[in-house]
């Protein structure tokens, strides 16, 4: 290794450092700006340093009720996250089969992921639209709406999420050992015991990467969730929403809260992968050890 | 725990207990048990995707006035929508001018990212040669992804406003007397904003493509004399090209059908395919809106079609 690296790693390392300054650099200014004293404006130099604008949030002082966006955002990503982890998890077995209409679930899937954002969510806006006409005209007058967060709302975001989940247990089962189960068949497991004890523990670690794009994606969907969440709205919405009309540092305190929580979860996620990968290695493989 | 409830469930289920022994355990045929696995995935695509789409489609053939839809077959979403391109001729009508601005965004966005996304993963496939460092480097690429988009617009502020940094930075050295107007809320932040948010779509294909290239090809393309930049050109580059043809498709279709980037970064004063299907949602035009989405759809798949030409998308995955 006493050979040296040629000119072009380093001007390539230079290139590499200035997208990554790019990528982070104006996130890193918002979050120090959302510690502006209370005179602070929008833009440096700060003006102080406090937790003014971060505790003002929280007060609900604003001009939308965060709070309830809050929980209703944490509500949607959680259980976002858990249909896309169990959904994909259980195509991504079927996929390693041959089965009819395989080819149509994939195109979907692709499709699902290229089509404009705006098209799939004023589609389903539609959708919900006329189920309500029929409604009223049929069984009920006074039908409000079957638009909602659980609703369209749930539905629009799995469109986002389920795309990225499938791919991600093409990627595991492309490297995944199959001769691993037929060891567990050959020993009399049962397919499920198979999944249990074998597929699941080995696939875990990539899991969990589903339930972070899951839970993320829907944390911080917008486009799809523009026509089609109903009369609520979620936090990305709000904050959007503010874009147009807040002078003060409000908004940047709003996008470092948002953010805290996307960290802690990649933090959370990221910290499980590891220690489960950590494990595997540590345990996973008893060759060579011989019988003692 | 599991194979208890299991074997209550059905005791069939699990050999080597007593009821199985007695009798053959029912097995589900295979491919019963494929449907289960991947119907529910499909029912979620059925009912918010394909449906939906179709509605869009249907939609966009009904009529409409200022407060509702009338489900009654009519051309005018799309009359409206076409209205005086002929009678403009030789000049281009409103959704023209539209479209085309739409495609430029598209064409530099996309040619920036192409450019940044190469080097980026070619570096990454290429020049980290620890798969210790080239998991860290690529997850730091990865994590912005993880985080929202408004807030990484709304990061741009602080630096190109009136009186953000890069002004007062310009302003303070005397490159410049007054602050730059063009800086934000133009068509160079859209396009700032939109590389920004999107390269990462570019990066994560080509260096799936890059990772898979055998590292001696490389080499026998040195040792049979070849520069570095033939290299790059007659073996990275023809290797690589899955990804870049993927990495392209995603880019472009994000941006033909963006409205939420070009909205905030262009001020909402910048018109793109997108932000007209909005625009007419929010008049709660809705076929006119599905009209549109209608011509989005055609002119996505076109350029979808024309890219897939070049490379086998299901053999990439």
């Amino acid at each position: 290794m006493k050979e040296g690296r040629p000119r072009s790693f380093y001007v390539l390392a230079v290139f590499f450092a200035a997208y990554v300054l790019f990528l982070y650099g104006p996130m890193i200014a918002i979050y120090v700006l959302s510690f502006q004293g209370p005179q602070g404006g929008l833009t440096f130099p700060m003006n102080g340093v406090s937790t003014f604008w971060i505790a003002k949030l929280f007060q609900g002082t604003g001009i939308v009720d965060l709070g309830a966006a809050f929980r209703r955002s944490l509500l949607l990503g959680i259980i976002v996250m858990i249909v896309t982890v169990v959904l994909s998890v259980a195509a991504g077995m079927a996929f390693r089969r041959k089965f009819r209409a395989q080819s149509i679930l994939f195109y979907s899937a692709i499709a699902s992921l290229i089509v404009p954002s705006i098209i799939t969510s004023l589609g389903i806006s539609l959708e919900f639209r006329i189920i309500d006409d029929l409604i009223k005209a049929h069984w009920n007058e006074n039908f409000e709406t079957s638009m909602g967060l659980l609703t369209s709302g749930l539905g629009a975001h799995l469109t986002w999420t389920l795309p990225f989940g499938l791919l991600i247990m093409f990627a595991i089962f492309n490297r995944f050992d199959p001769r691993l189960e037929e060891a567990a068949r050959d020993l009399g497991a049962t397919p499920w015991q198979t999944f249990r004890h074998v597929v699941l523990p080995i696939i875990l670690p990539s899991v969990i990467g589903i339930g972070l794009f899951g839970f993320t994606l829907s944390w911080d969907e917008l486009a799809r969730s523009s026509q089609a969440i109903g009369a609520v709205n979620t936090l990305p919405l709000d904050l959007q929403g503010l874009t147009t009309t807040v002078t003060n540092p409000d908004i940047y305190a709003l996008g470092t809260v948002i953010s805290a929580v996307s960290f802690t979860v990649i933090a959370l996620a990221l910290g499980t992968i590891h220690v489960l990968n950590k494990r595997q290695a540590a345990k996973g493989s008893d060759a060579g050890q011989g019988l003692v | 725990m599991s194979e208890e409830v299991l074997q209550q469930a059905s005791p069939g289920l699990i050999p080597g207990s007593g009821t199985a022994r007695a009798a053959k355990p029912t097995r589900l045929s295979p491919s019963f048990v494929s449907w289960l696995q991947a119907g529910p995935m499909m029912l979620v695509f059925l009912a918010f995707f394909l449906i939906p789409l179709v509605f869009v489609v249907i939609v966009s053939f009904w009529d409409y006035n200022e407060y509702q839809l009338l489900p009654a077959f009519s051309g005018r979403g799309y009359t409206d929508t076409f209205e005086g391109c002929i009678a403009q001729l030789p000049d281009l009508c409103t959704i023209g001018k539209t479209y085309l601005k739409t495609l430029k965004l598209c064409f530099m966005v996309w040619a920036i990212t192409l450019f940044i996304g190469f080097w980026v993963a070619y570096f990454l496939a290429f020049h980290v040669k620890s798969k210790t460092w080239q998991m860290g480097l690529s997850l730091l690429c990865t994590i912005p992804f993880w985080t929202s988009n408004v807030i990484r617009m709304i990061a741009w502020i602080p630096l190109l406003g009136r009186n953000g940094l890069v002004n007062s930075g310009l302003v303070k050295t005397g490159v410049i007397n007054h602050p730059l107007e063009w800086l934000l809320f133009s068509e160079f932040s859209v396009v700032l904003a939109l590389v920004h948010l999107f390269t990462f779509f570019m990066v994560v294909p080509i260096f799936n493509s890059m990772i898979r290239i055998d590292k001696s090809l490389i080499e026998a393309a040195y040792d049979a004399g070849a520069s570095g930049f033939q290299t790059l050109v007659n073996v990275v580059i023809p290797l690589a090209k899955p990804g870049i043809v993927i990495g392209s498709i995603f880019v472009i279709t994000i941006v033909m059908g963006d409205f939420i980037t070009i909205g905030v970064m262009g001020g909402q004063q910048i018109a793109a395919a997108g932000k007209i299907i909005e625009t007419r949602v929010n008049a709660l035009q809705f076929p006119a809106a599905a009209a549109n989405a209608v011509i989005l759809l055609i002119i996505t798949f076109l350029i979808i079609t024309m890219m897939s030409r070049i490379v086998d998308i299901k053999k990439e995955l």
